[in-house]
């Protein structure tokens, strides 16, 4: 039944069986991810329907027919009880060893990165500074609009910060927070990382596929919380450097841009 | 009617008036150090804390059913979603566990007239009342109450993100009621230890009782580092401190470890009493000793020793923590966890299985728990939590094992030892529409979170737009929660119904194989007139079943340790039967 309920739930999210849900990962990290996922659910499932199906099968098959029935009063089974502890170890250490793989990849960083962006979450909006790949800032600074007052209002996208992004190229993000901790989530990466305050933390996206991700605080941060989105738009390279450039020649004039 | 009953004078005298000397009423509940008072006090007090609480969970499901909902306001919601964790997880589950049913049944199941020490047990209920009221009266003050979580991360938690009285009384409460947990854990372990009946080795407590001891050490393990941590707070917050705050030179991820290295245990001083009540139950239902009490010890004392190394799983996300090494403590626990659910299912194999109210929640349990502790084996997977940390997946993976253990273990608990409590029945009809309601309503509210976890969205939000496409999940995740209200609501109709129109209750309804059960319901001022012998796990099962024991029994009694009819409980008794009064068995 609970398999059965979970069948619907699937459906009724409206996704295709193979993803179980999840996002299939528009980064090279969050594609690991996904593969990993897979795993991890069919390996789940099996487990679930195995023990599901015992329970199943002795509320069944072993209920009480006569009042004054006394079943067999064994109480153990060393060989079988030993199977089942050894077992058991044996599959986690195999979800371990896949586990580790994926972290590696997930979390490994490049030592040349096309693109370095410094990313700040604070209450209760997002800031993110473009560096060029060896570090040398580029004077351009997106960050969020609008008042948190504004920010009161139902969401409307317009108000938000949107993270530029170049497909196939190496992205380092160096995150970290003006205050108290947040979350750097963008669900289409398969991927979340905390902000927080006097901690710098860096990882690498390799963006698979152009288009425009929604990305949102994760982290409870306070009274609006809610209301901390951005986006990421993935685009070609080539449209990425003609953002990149329109963007430094508009904030130079406007002066907002950072300098340094 | 069992033939404990039909052999008055043997066990337990229904017929005898109970001896009543000092005050009555509420004079007497107020000075009573009577762990059957204390427990009952606990347990409706912490019944009254979850109603509570479910009613913030109705009113937040409420606010999500649409997007852009305008029902509460996101200060308010945000509120809702810290005091409904709080009062869940601090004045509902734990309390309910170790302060009501533990309280109660450990004596009675080791055979002792009551808790090691009356006094401290008593000022224990007092500390818990008074904190949870302090918490619940943080809604009183100016700015509301705390609004950070149950988590409270600092430096969210410090006094310029979250000024006011609400807070400072949340963690007032969170320290009180701490002490509180202190205190019983101190009390359930020496009364263990100390105070068992002759006969009652170590491997012949019940495992509820077992589970009552290694919750009983995580109390003691986890519980002094939270009200250090809850200290070091109130230090940042009034003092000047800097201890949680970059600017001082603090670190404010100390409170993220802290925290979680008492959160984690605490997560299974939540889980294991519910494991006992479910293992108490599954045997006395299908008419079989437990498969592998043995196994089942050493699976709990594992799970509570791997308790105490996996905090930083909750860390994940914040890149400074050893994943690898975290994630394979993690991992390990499935291994005992497995073990239980092993051998709770040999144990009802074969077996002779009645489904009873008691006996439905139990294997309600088991199935709603199965699924909560898989999706946590996911989570366990660093990979997989960056993608799902703090997301409704984690939403809906703690509500399942949480409300899995707490909700359906503990009605399991409270179906099965309501009658020796109050010596009365509730209703098997309204009983069984309670579970109906509840499995159904669980699966409801809780596989849509899985799915909006998985979709992006994120917990503790009070409103999200219509352009996410989490409409139709929520709504359907809210409906499953007003079917989680009915079947609680029956539960206390149900109640209600006992009160007004009693159906008395005999000393064993249920066939019970422990020695609560072979005294009456409710049990005398100091709990037995007389116990039967105790020759294994199950002594009242062996008395009344005498033709049906099982080998460890008659190993036991080949071994010369032929036992009197009963063993009268008194000043010379507790050295007559001393051969096995303690260690080997």
């Amino acid at each position: 039944m609970p398999l059965a309920i979970l069948g619907g739930a699937i459906v009724l999210g409206g996704c295709n069986a193979p993803t179980f849900g999840a996002f299939r990962g528009a980064t090279t990290q969050g594609r690991d991810e996904f593969k990993l996922w897979v795993g991890f659910v069919i390996a789940g499932l099996a487990v679930a329907a195995l023990v599901w199906g015992l329970i199943f099968w002795t509320v069944l098959r072993h209920r009480r027919k006569s009042n004054d029935e006394i079943p067999r009063q064994f109480h153990e089974n060393i060989p079988l009880e030993i199977l089942y502890t050894t077992l058991p170890v044996v599959i986690v250490g195999v979800l371990f060893y896949f586990t580790v793989v994926t972290e590696n990849e997930v979390d490994a960083v490049a030592s040349h990165p096309a693109e370095i962006v410094h990313v700040l979450g604070y209450r209760w909006g997002w800031q993110f500074t473009y560096d060029a790949g060896d570090g040398r800032p580029q004077g351009v600074q997106v960050a969020t609009a609008a008042q948190p007052a504004l920010l009161a209002q139902p969401a409307r996208s317009k108000e938000y910060p949107q993270l530029v992004l170049p497909v196939g190229e190496t992205v380092r993000i160096v995150l970290t927070s003006a205050d108290v901790v947040h979350g750097f989530y963008v669900p289409a990466f398969n991927f979340s990382r905390y902000a927080q305050p006097g901690v710098t933390n860096l990882f690498d996206f390799n963006p698979t596929r152009t288009g425009v991700f929604r990305g949102q605080c994760s982290e409870f941060c306070g009274l609006y919380h809610a209301e901390m989105l951005f986006s990421v738009r993935v685009v070609s390279d080539s449209a990425f450097r003609h953002w990149l450039s329109a963007e430094q020649v508009h904030q130079a004039q406007a002066g907002t841009g950072a300098t340094s | 009617m069992t033939l404990v009953a039909e052999r008055p004078g043997v066990v337990g005298r229904p017929g005898e008036p109970e001896r009543e000397h000092g005050p009555s009423g509420i004079v007497k509940w107020i000075t009573s150090t009577d762990h059957k008072v204390i427990g009952k006090s606990y347990l409706v007090t912490s019944l009254v804390f979850f109603c509570l609480a479910g009613v913030m969970a109705i009113m937040m499901r409420t606010q999500l059913v649409s997007p852009d909902n305008t029902i509460v306001s996101q200060h308010t919601y945000n509120e809702l979603f810290t005091m409904h964790g709080s009062l869940m997880l601090y004045l509902f589950a734990g309390p309910f566990a170790f302060g009501g049913l533990a309280n109660y049944l450990v004596p009675l199941q080791v055979g002792a007239p009551d808790m090691a020490f009356p006094r401290l047990n008593a000022l224990s209920y007092w500390l818990y009342l008074g904190g949870g009221v302090t918490m619940i009266a943080g809604f009183l003050t100016v700015g509301g109450a705390a609004d950070f979580g149950w988590v409270a991360y600092a430096p969210l938690s410090d006094a310029v993100n979250s000024p006011g009285a609400g807070p400072d009384m949340w963690i007032v409460a969170l320290l009180l009621t701490g002490f509180s947990a202190i205190f019983t854990g101190v009390n359930i372990v020496t009364t263990v230890f100390y105070l068992r009946a002759p006969g009652m080795t170590m491997f012949r407590v019940p495992i509820f009782t077992w589970n009552m001891v290694v919750t009983g050490i995580l109390i003691l393990i986890a519980f002094p580092v939270l009200t250090a941590a809850l200290v070091m707070l109130w230090a940042d917050r009034h003092l000047g401190t800097h201890i949680y705050s970059v600017a001082g030179g603090g670190v404010p991820v100390l409170w993220q470890n802290l925290f979680w290295f008492f959160g984690h245990p605490e997560v299974y001083i939540l889980a294991l009493p519910y494991f006992g009540m479910v293992t108490e139950i599954l045997p006395v239902f299908s008419r079989k000793p437990l498969f592998g009490y043995r196994g089942m010890v050493f699976a709990t004392i594992s799970i509570g020793a791997l308790s105490t190394s996996v905090w930083a799983h909750h860390m994940f996300t914040t890149g400074v923590v050893l994943l690898p090494f975290f994630s394979l403590m993690s991992y390990l626990i499935a291994v005992p966890t497995g073990i239980k659910f092993f051998n709770w299912i040999g144990t009802m194999w074969r077996g002779s299985l009645k489904f009873d109210t008691p006996m439905l929640f139990a294997v309600g349990f088991l199935v709603v728990f199965l699924f909560g502790g898989v999706t946590g084996i996911f989570l366990a997977s660093p990979p997989i939590d960056f993608a799902t940390h703090d997301t409704y997946f984690v939403v809906a993976h703690f509500h399942e094992v949480l409300f899995g253990s707490a909700v359906f273990g503990g009605f399991a608990g409270l179906y099965y030892w309501y009658p020796k409590m109050f010596g009365r029945m509730l209703r098997e009809s309204l009983g069984k529409a309670s579970f109906w309601f509840m499995f159904v309503g669980f699966w409801v509210t809780f596989l849509p979170q899985y799915l909006l976890g998985l979709h992006g969205m994120p917990r503790r939000i009070a409103e999200y737009s219509a352009s996410t496409g989490w409409t139709s999940l929520n709504r359907v995740s809210t409906v499953g929660a007003y079917l989680l209200f009915v079947a609680v609501a029956i539960m206390v109709v149900n109640a209600y119904v006992s009160w007004r129109r009693p159906i008395q209750a005999p000393a064993n309804p249920w066939d019970g194989h422990t020695l609560e059960w072979a005294t009456s319901s409710p049990p005398p001022h100091h709990n037995f007139y007389r116990l039967p012998p105790i020759r294994s796990e199950r002594p009242l099962w062996d008395f009344n079943h005498p033709e049906h024991t099982t080998r460890k029994y008659e190993e036991s009694m080949h071994r010369g340790n032929r036992a009197p009819a009963s063993v009268p409980v008194g000043d010379g008794a507790r050295g007559g039967d001393g051969v096995e009064g303690s260690g080997a068995s």
